[in-house]
């Protein structure tokens, strides 16, 4: 550990919550502008968290093409599942930077952060999803761009989230 | 009970209703434990999983713990998952290679063979304590078919092959995919929770008359992608025919024209262009192979099988193995994976997961709305005394061919479940 990387924290700290505060107000079209072109959105399923999509079956592997299609189908109120749109809180937490690759003036970024999402439907029905999420971040001298971002889940299996009909 | 409060068939007026109770009282939950869930072969677990001697998984089959293990015979056994001295579960992860199932509790352990071969302080037991007898339970009957493996805690079961009657030759068009006949299940297993009741998941597993409404989202995204989606033709609903096909013991399927894409072996823009020569080199495989016919018939068509009760095969956009097991008259856990030819290679595999996503699954662009449809239908269940009844005659009063979006298929599983609920046959 070192103090190098501190300048940074706040900013991203910053931009963590930004997204986060876009998702939880279903403002998909200004989330969709935080993603890089090469944007992959990827979800492990829950009992291999350490593989990759192309030979393990995830909940969600989505490139760039497809999380716009996701959204152009969560702004379509017969995406059943969303409609009405579940409430969702996000408490980000516990932000580490892991690494910074500096080169021919492009910086990017690798962090982890800890997640609560609540996430309520009428009727009672509260389901809470527990995790972390891997991202990779182009730093440019405005803002960041997602290029990706990995979503772990800690339980040992989907069990009573039941769906992940929303962006995590 | 009486079997008319529940399902009424009455084929000569074309009346087929069931009642809503079956799917919201525990007591009929009761009866289905025991008369179906122990009563019928219920499926394990796939050969793929466990390779090698000493390879295991853990899973929950009917309530129970069970243990699915290749011996040091190399023969695949499933034991129950507790220790014979105070029933604590002797395998605690959920997969893993190992030489015994050792139970912490009092130190109690068994081979791979199940025999108990290690109790701590062995003399203090009476002379007829007696080892041999104390070895890990086991289900009345395992067998499998073509790398499916059941169970039965049935000991009068009839033989699987006969069990799965017409199901096996749509298990055959799925394995026939593999040019060595071995498909494997792939990594990954999706797991989660319906709150609904698990007959309304096999009623939705191969009810097309719900894809155009609930589903409306997953075939704009289909359209958006460059896959032609065809006006039905007149008095149709679905863009391609499609046909519903009962094939005995309450096993049923729809038998589907892809317009859809498969990854074995039909293309679509969806799969990328860099794939679009291996997609035809494995459609030119199969013809080689199978001859033009049989080809054609595992390429072109998508098949919804559900084997009676609790086991689903979903060959559409991908291959999915979906089982479920009822905690509550309204819940039941749901278990899901991806299954493909072992020589697949890397792109056609890479091909085959993306495309299960599509569709398939907790966060696919289909499985969440078919979940909303099942818990919103249970919560709707909570007015089955004023409104008792659910109609399901959709074809009934056809003559001859029965499409997907008919409900030949729905009435045969119930049919099915009536026969076993109230009386003792195949018992």
């Amino acid at each position: 550990m070192n103090k190098t990387h501190d300048y940074r924290k706040s900013d991203l700290e910053n931009f963590l919550f930004h997204e986060a505060d876009l998702l939880d107000q279903w403002k998909l079209d200004e989330w969709l502008q935080l993603l890089d072109e090469n944007f992959v959105y990827q979800i492990p399923s829950n009992d291999s968290p350490e593989t990759t999509h192309k030979k393990t079956l995830f909940l969600v592997a989505d490139d760039c093409n497809r999380v716009k299609e996701r959204v152009h189908r969560l702004k379509d109120k017969n995406a059943h599942a969303e409609f009405p749109h579940s409430r969702t809180r996000r408490i980000i937490s516990n932000i580490l930077v892991r690494n910074i690759n500096e080169f021919e003036n492009k910086v990017t970024v690798s962090l982890t952060a800890n997640f609560i999402i609540y996430r309520h439907k009428r009727g009672g029905d509260i389901r809470t999803y527990v995790g972390c999420y891997h991202y990779v971040l182009d730093e440019n001298k405005d803002s960041y761009k997602i290029v990706s971002k990995k979503v772990i889940l800690d339980a040992y299996e989907l069990g009573s989230m039941g769906l992940i009909s929303f962006i995590l | 009970m009486n079997p008319e409060q529940f399902v009424i068939n009455d084929p000569i007026n074309f009346d087929f209703q069931v009642n809503r109770q079956s799917l919201v009282d525990p007591k009929i939950l009761e009866i289905e434990m025991k008369n179906i869930f122990d009563t019928c072969w219920i499926y394990v677990g796939h050969e793929s999983e466990i390779k090698n001697i000493g390879d295991f998984k853990t899973r929950n089959v009917c309530g129970r713990p069970v243990i699915l293990c290749r011996d040091s015979n190399s023969d695949i056994r499933v034991y129950l998952n507790a220790c014979r001295h105070r029933a604590a579960v002797v395998a605690r992860e959920a997969e893993g290679n190992t030489r015994s199932f050792f139970c912490f509790y009092h130190g109690w352990s068994y081979n791979i063979n199940g025999e108990l071969d290690g109790v701590p302080g062995k003399a203090s037991y009476p002379p007829s304590f007696d080892v041999t007898r104390l070895g890990l339970a086991e289900p009345s009957h395992v067998d499998s078919y073509k790398g499916f493996i059941f169970l039965s805690f049935n000991k009068d079961a009839v033989p699987l092959v006969e069990y799965l009657a017409g199901a096996t030759e749509y298990i055959d068009l799925i394995v026939d995919q593999s040019p060595s006949g071995k498909m494997e299940v792939i990594k990954g297993t999706q797991e989660y929770d319906m709150k609904a009741n698990w007959k309304l998941l096999v009623e939705n597993s191969f009810d097309d008359y719900h894809l155009i409404t609930t589903h409306s989202t997953w075939l704009n995204y289909m359209k958006r992608s460059g896959v032609e989606i065809k006006k039905p033709e007149k008095g149709h609903l679905m863009p391609s025919h499609g046909v519903g096909k009962v094939l005995g013991n309450g096993h049923a399927v729809i038998d589907n024209v892809n317009f859809r894409g498969r990854p074995v072996a039909k293309w679509i823009p969806l799969y990328g262009e860099s794939t679009k020569a291996e997609i035809q080199k494995i459609r030119e495989e199969l013809i080689d192979r199978l001859g033009p016919d049989r080809a054609n018939r595992v390429a072109e068509t998508n098949r919804n099988l559900v084997i009676f009760p609790n086991l689903v095969l979903n060959d559409g956009s991908a291959i999915t193995i979906r089982t479920f097991h009822p905690v509550k008259p309204d819940l039941m856990n749901v278990t899901a994976w991806a299954l493909g030819p072992v020589e697949e290679s890397e792109t056609a595999r890479a091909v085959r997961l993306d495309s299960f996503l599509t569709f398939y699954g907790p966060g696919g662009f289909a499985t969440p709305d078919d979940v909303e449809a099942l818990e919103s239908v249970q919560k709707g269940m909570a007015t089955f005394k004023e409104v008792p009844w659910s109609v399901m005659s959709r074809g009934m009063s056809k003559e001859g061919e029965q499409l997907n979006t008919d409900e030949l298929h729905l009435r045969a599983f119930w049919i099915r479940w009536k026969d076993l609920m109230f009386s003792q046959i195949g018992r």
